[in-house]
């Protein structure tokens, strides 16, 4: 029986403890914020080591921030990295150990029933990235061929979604992270690589010899991909997407965008050279937090 | 956040309609089936590791207690390599970097590589316990058993091992549950046993909680029906009079 009520006194600060939806209040009152990062999300969101992490939107969520301290009129706000992986991004934020997620979350209808995205500031494209020699270009020369994607990605879904309506067949290999899939590619033992485009490019130009491999094919999915937030919140949903629109009003977000994915980029200086896609464009030019449903349909 | 949904499991894994009875027919693969499946690549894995591990494993400690200098060499090095080393970097030299050196092993299936690379890793421990069962057996064993002229391998086979093998069985029982969880790291080459599964259904449902816990559940379930499995066949085996055996 007393093991039971210590079960229930643990249960009920837990749920205590998920139970944070003014999300400016407790930055104004703890005077410190909690930024979700990721490791390696290509230029969107990276460490450069030593804890530290640069990207497109670590970048956008500091001057966010900055937006946010100004209206709370905080004389000092200490921004803490967390960094997070596709599988607890969602708990994390749910649970208010993350505030902001700056990483590369697609914008889905399931995912908004836990929690809320800004508006969207990068459209990312699924295409495919082969051997320059392999003579591949486009996705039904790849029936029967050996395909790499990564475990625990949307790409993984979509091939086989692909796979069903067109009545081909796939013979899919799985890499644990994303240099662990462009590695399978690398090393022929599969022939091509199907990802996000910005990752396929970021990966081409961190390899031996860029040269040898090219993004081919038509796009094969976009996917609205937004900073995300706590559900129910919406003060901060407001001054988030409020500071976003205006980066997207004065054009600076697009000088941000040019200074990752077009320019070379720490830690070696390297180019991504992915200038913005019209996708891209169209969502800065109209503010949105429209579900990747919602692209779909189009 | 504590708003459970079990029903994902019925869900199809490529349309995300939700199928009666939770079981997809007809081209149709629900989570529920696609876990299953997962479970059996794990179990797979696991058993078939398991044996590789009993082989090396059991003939490597004996040539570490022979009265050879070169076996004793060659069962040392063998155990030292493969213990020294960490399992996720073995099996990505097992991947990676064996097939770029020999060719050929570019065809070998991955699941093949993998069973090796994880029964080769616990060899080593379990060449360890071999060794440590035969020594803790009393010298004047060895030395009655080729006094009645017995040869070397008559020794071990019928008066060393059968008591060896008794008293190992306690830690090779933990090898074993400890195959099922190092199974996991199959996932890294490409093989889509449970852990895989947990990762990319709980990407594409969003119910990454639910995907872990039934996860969770099947790893439990598979180590612990090992033990059971292993607490009979010590019962069964055991010898009146020692080894504290009524």
């Amino acid at each position: 029986m007393k093991k039971l009520t210590y079960l229930a006194a643990a249960l009920a600060l837990l749920v205590a403890g998920a139970a944070q939806a003014d999300t400016l209040a407790k930055i104004k009152g703890s005077g410190a914020v909690t930024m979700g990062v990721r490791e390696s999300s290509g230029a969107l969101s990276y460490t450069l080591g030593d804890g530290k992490f640069a990207g497109f939107h670590v970048e956008i969520c500091t001057r966010v921030l900055a937006d946010v301290q100004k209206q709370l009129g905080l004389a000092k706000l200490d921004v803490k990295y967390q960094p997070v992986t596709s599988q607890n991004r969602i708990p994390l934020v749910q649970n208010g150990t993350v505030d902001i997620e700056c990483g590369s979350t697609t914008n889905n209808a399931t995912r908004q029933k836990d929690v809320a995205f800004a508006v969207t500031t990068y459209v990312e494209e699924v295409r495919i990235a082969v051997k320059a020699a392999s003579g591949i270009t486009n996705i039904a020369q790849l029936a029967g061929k050996k395909v790499a994607t990564t475990t625990g990605t949307t790409s993984v879904q979509l091939l086989r979604k692909h796979e069903r309506a067109n009545g081909v067949n796939f013979e899919e290999v799985f890499g644990k992270d994303h240099a662990d899939s462009f590695l399978l590619l690398e090393s022929g033992r599969a022939d091509a690589f199907v990802m996000d485009g910005q990752i396929l490019a970021g990966n081409i130009a961190k390899a031996k010899s860029p040269a040898d491999f090219r993004i081919v094919g038509e796009v094969l999915a976009v996917e609205p991909i937004a900073i995300m937030i706590r559900k129910d919140d919406p003060a901060f949903k407001k001054a988030v997407d409020d500071s976003i629109s205006a980066m997207m009003k004065s054009g600076e977000i697009a000088k941000m965008y040019d200074k990752w994915f077009v320019q070379p980029i720490p830690p070696s200086n390297t180019r991504v050279g992915l200038p913005a896609s019209d996708a891209t464009k169209m969502a800065w030019a109209t503010p949105n937090d429209k579900p990747v449903e919602d692209y779909a349909k189009k | 956040m504590a708003t459970w949904d079990w029903q994902v499991f019925c869900k199809e894994i490529t349309t995300g309609e939700a199928l009666a009875g939770c079981f997809g027919r007809g081209g149709d693969t629900t989570y529920l089936d696609w876990m299953l499946s997962a479970w059996g690549w794990t179990l797979s894995v696991a058993l078939l590791a398991m044996g590789v591990a009993l082989v090396m494993g059991s003939l490597m400690g004996i040539l570490r207690t022979v009265p050879d200098k070169r076996l004793v060499f060659i069962g040392e090095a063998w155990t030292e390599l493969f213990r020294n080393i960490p399992l996720l970097v073995q099996i990505f030299l097992w991947y990676h970097v064996l097939p770029s050196l020999f060719k050929p092993l570019q065809g070998v299936p991955s699941f093949v590589l993998v069973v090796f690379a994880l029964g080769f890793f616990t060899s080593a421990r379990i060449s360890e316990q071999v060794k440590a069962g035969i020594q803790s057996l009393p010298g004047g064993q060895r030395y009655a058993g080729l006094a009645v002229g017995l040869t070397l391998p008559q020794t071990y086979r019928y008066v060393l091992l059968p008591m060896a093998f008794r008293i190992v069985i306690p830690p090779l029982t933990s090898e074993a549950m400890n195959i099922v969880k190092n199974s996991s790291v199959a996932f890294a080459v490409s093989i889509a046993e449970l852990t895989m599964f947990a990762m990319q259904a709980g990407e594409e449902t969003s119910r990454t909680m639910e995907m872990y816990l039934a996860v969770t559940a099947l790893y439990f379930v598979s180590a612990f029906a090992i033990n059971r499995l292993a607490l009979f066949l010590e019962t069964r085996v055991r010898v009146p009079g020692i080894l504290g055996a009524k």
